[in-house]
């Protein structure tokens, strides 16, 4: 027995960052919009409040406000042909649960995408030439331009408080940044030690130092919407926790309170989205299933379905509603699942021994020193043998010692010689991080697993998925680089963590699980156009990192942020009025 | 300075192979190896007056005994620093044990199971926390006794050392579960009880922050985080310490 309710203009899956912008904006715009998040309300006041959010082992080690796996997770193998197997905890990526979703426990670095980026198979062929990549390297097009998506950025980045410096300040910002219009609304962080030994080994090497861009505030600051938020703390309890300080940009903190102070908005919790419901007559979505927190199977007719899910989820949701043609590996054919991609990380530690005292305790998601020299748009590939590139950082975000007692190699891994190199080396040691691009490959792609279901006895997604050999190239490159840096950075040895043989489920390596939705130019090849509406139904939209045609080397949030405005955009001024395919 | 028989003083007596002495009895019983404070004197642990800190909810005293025993060899006291059993990591594993971690909260628990997974794949068989702990001691422990004779904690240092490096590189096998899957939680969840907050039983006396030099709990660093090599002397708090709470909440609000 289904429970209809009445009728809405848009419905929104998903209570995070993309359906707080898609909700205000459309509820201005005088729609009447629902938001379904999966999980709870969450505030900063009572919910993220000291001293019981600066628990490491509750939020840390147990990812107590990341998605709960026991009720929905995925399947997860290395190739297609391997028997995949549920990812039976979190480990690998934490999706958010709750209000606010991933944009409650991320960090907060906010980069722009290089403009080489989005047009990257037109750029390679242009500067490389046609046979320059792999067959099996399936880039493509966004079909939109840095120029285009320039003026999101810019708001996105007033909206959440931005605080960086920019290339035309002087000769600290980012030289590799594609042309901005405004400066950041607010000035970068503090520079700790860590990223201080970094900028002088990387500048004597002739690169180019400059802060991480952050959504840590760096003063008093208000947004475009009247939301007050306040200096970062450098409190160390950033990631995989709600700030208590009102002093990271959120969702509940930066947009949704002027969301809900409209009558047109809607936030309905414990709302588990299953399907999207659709008319192959007239080809449009109807809106959506979902559970309700008494297990009721509830049905939101609605005239417009925004698909704000975290990043695979929303390709999930759109093959177990029968949307569009899943993508077939065999056959390279089909949309849905396709171009599935992640993040090459990579890092190399400097031990000081005694020589410095670092404090890692003292840290911030965003605070941290970068490079971009080695970012797609910044390299020669000519010779290389791979396309991409990423950032460098040294971050500081924390020294929560559960998790982080860096040793140096050979040291055993318990026992006495363990705890006297723990002890030696918390304190000394920076570490350095590679935040490399993502290229797709024909054999990893998200689809359905029809051996597992979850806890509504709906099919688990299926995520196949290793590191292509161009990525494997690009990561050896570039660590071989970050450790000339880091030998250059005067400690006592160094340790080189180089990329694993095979991508794991298991240990934890970055949230931005991207693709599987892609936008482009053609429906043969794209899940969404350029405005993230859906080639199949016209009224369903995508938001989300599920829309990269392949990930760069960067952190996925502003570029996702700026993409919803964009879409956003287009919806009100092309669509509401005249509800159509736009391309 | 206390002078009563405090709790780092019973495990220099009870040494690790005396440990079942020091397991708390039964709620309701009394201990009896505690001395009597003396006046003025505020002992960590009152006789009469156990905290939950101090109660096993989950292993049995031979259980315990051997975890003890374990944990005081992955974490080892030395001349400076007190081992995971000073510092109470076998009452965080239990209570741990014995919350909705042991019974496999928040993990994906549905068959159909492959044992023979790749290691990529991830964590895949069918044991809660709880269960891989209850048999994987009741393995481990007849696995040792048939090749050494005896329990793993009447062994000395060294062999224990060898035991557990068996276990850590599969050598030994189990009946019902890797040995090392086994051995990976079991050293995991140690560094946890040695560096987690104290209100989770271990951490006691905030050895592993104090160890390191990690502050704890109530954390702002906004006028000292570019303050390059500074000696940051303060006495660690965790989320138990009242006093630093109030303080905390004067300054942020």
């Amino acid at each position: 027995m289904v429970l209809r309710l009445k009728p809405v203009d848009v419905v929104l899956v998903g209570g995070g960052l993309t359906a707080a912008i898609v909700g205000k904006e459309l509820a201005e715009a005088g729609q009447r919009v629902v938001a379904l998040e999966r999980g709870q309300m969450r505030q900063t006041v009572p919910d993220f409040q000291s001293p019981t959010m600066h628990d490491e082992l509750k939020y840390d080690v147990r990812y107590s406000i990341a998605q709960d796996v026991s009720v929905q997770t995925l399947t997860f193998r290395n190739f297609p042909g391997q028997q995949a197997l549920p990812m039976r905890q979190l480990g690998s990526f934490l999706p958010g649960e709750g209000v606010g979703g991933g944009a409650v426990h991320w960090n907060g670095q906010t980069w722009r995408f290089q403009p080489e980026w989005f047009r990257l198979r037109s750029w390679v062929n242009e500067r490389y030439g046609e046979d320059f990549i792999a067959p099996d390297v399936t880039i493509q097009d966004w079909d939109l331009t840095y120029e285009e998506l320039e003026p999101h950025y810019t708001f996105f980045e007033q909206v959440m408080g931005i605080g960086g410096l920019p290339f035309e300040e002087g000769d600290e910002g980012n030289p590799f940044e594609g042309p901005r219009s405004q400066p950041y609304p607010n000035p970068p962080m503090k520079t700790a030690q860590s990223g201080y030994l970094f900028a002088q080994a990387a500048q004597q090497l002739g690169y180019h130092p400059f802060p991480v861009p952050s959504a840590n505030m760096t003063r008093h600051y208000t947004n475009p919407f009247g939301a007050e938020l306040k200096p970062c703390m450098y409190c160390g309890f950033c990631e995989r926790f709600g700030c208590e300080h009102y002093a990271k940009a959120s969702p509940q903190v930066n947009i949704l309170p002027a969301a809900l102070a409209n009558s047109n908005f809607e936030l309905r919790t414990r709302a588990y989205v299953r399907r999207i419901e659709w008319d192959a007559g007239s080809r449009t979505a109807t809106g959506v299933t979902y559970a309700d927190a008494q297990g009721r199977e509830v049905f939101q007719p609605a005239n417009m379905v925004v698909l704000c899910a975290f990043g695979h989820h929303n390709p999930f949701l759109m093959l177990k509603s029968g949307i569009g043609t899943a993508y077939d590996p065999e056959t390279r054919r089909g949309t849905i699942g396709r171009n599935y991609t992640y993040q090459t990380m990579t890092g190399v530690s400097v031990f000081y021994d005694g020589q410095k005292r670092i404090n890692p305790f003292m840290g911030a998601g965003a605070l941290g020193t970068a490079i971009d020299d080695f970012n797609n748009g910044s390299l020669d590939h000519s010779g290389l043998g791979f396309i991409g590139g990423g950032y460098v950082s040294a971050n500081q975000t924390n020294g929560r010692p559960i998790k982080y007692h860096p040793v140096p190699d050979g040291t055993p891994r318990w026992g006495a010689g363990w705890k006297e190199a723990v002890r030696r080396h918390y304190n000394s040691t920076v570490n350095i991080g590679f935040h490399g691009s993502s290229i797709p490959h024909p054999n990893n792609y998200l689809g359905l697993d029809g051996n597992y279901t979850d806890a509504f006895g709906d099919p688990l997604g299926m995520m196949t998925f290793d590191f292509p050999h161009n990525d494997r190239v690009m990561a050896r490159y570039v660590t071989e680089k970050v450790a000339e840096i880091a030998r250059a950075m005067g400690g006592s040895e160094i340790s080189v963590g180089h990329l694993s043989d095979h991508y794991s489920i298991a240990p934890y390596q970055t949230t931005h699980n991207t693709g599987g939705t892609i936008m482009g130019a053609d429906p043969e090849t794209s899940a969404v156009n350029r405005y993230l509406q859906s080639w199949d139904l016209h009224n369903l939209w995508v938001m989300g990192a599920s829309v990269f045609p392949q990930n760069a080397g960067y952190n996925p949030t502003g570029t996702v942020g700026a993409l919803a405005y964009w879409a956003v955009d287009a919806m009100k001024n092309q669509y509401l009025d005249n509800p159509r395919p736009l391309v | 300075m206390t002078k009563g028989l405090s709790r780092r003083d019973l495990f220099k007596t009870a040494g690790v192979a005396g440990i079942a002495a020091v397991v708390p009895p039964a709620l309701g019983q009394q201990p009896e190896i505690l001395a009597p404070p003396e006046a003025n004197d505020a002992p960590a642990h009152q006789p009469d007056n156990l905290a939950a800190a101090d109660v096993l909810f989950f292993f049995n005293d031979e259980e315990a005994r051997f975890i003890e025993a374990v944990v005081e060899r992955l974490i080892p006291a030395d001349p400076r620093w007190p081992g995971a059993a000073e510092a109470g990591v076998l009452y965080y594993i239990d209570h741990q044990l014995a919350s909705a971690y042991g019974a496999g909260g928040r993990m994906y628990l549905r068959g159909p199971w492959v044992p023979d997974a790749a290691p990529e794949q991830g964590y895949q068989l069918r044991f809660s926390p709880a269960e891989l702990y209850r048999i994987g001691i009741e393995e481990a422990r007849a696995q040792i006794r048939d090749t050494t004779g005896s329990e793993f904690w009447d062994l000395t240092p060294a062999a224990m050392d060898s035991a557990l490096k068996d276990l850590e590189t599969g050598r030994t096998q189990l009946p019902s579960l890797p040995a090392a899957v086994f051995f990976e939680t079991l050293l995991a969840n140690t560094i946890e009880g040695f560096f987690g907050d104290p209100a989770y039983g271990g951490n006691r006396d905030m050895v592993g922050w104090r160890m390191v030099g990690f502050p704890g709990a109530y954390a702002a660093y906004l006028e000292e985080v570019d303050i390059y090599n500074l000696e940051y002397l303060r006495e660690p708090v965790g989320m138990a310490n009242q006093q630093a709470r109030l303080e905390h909440i004067h300054d942020h609000h």
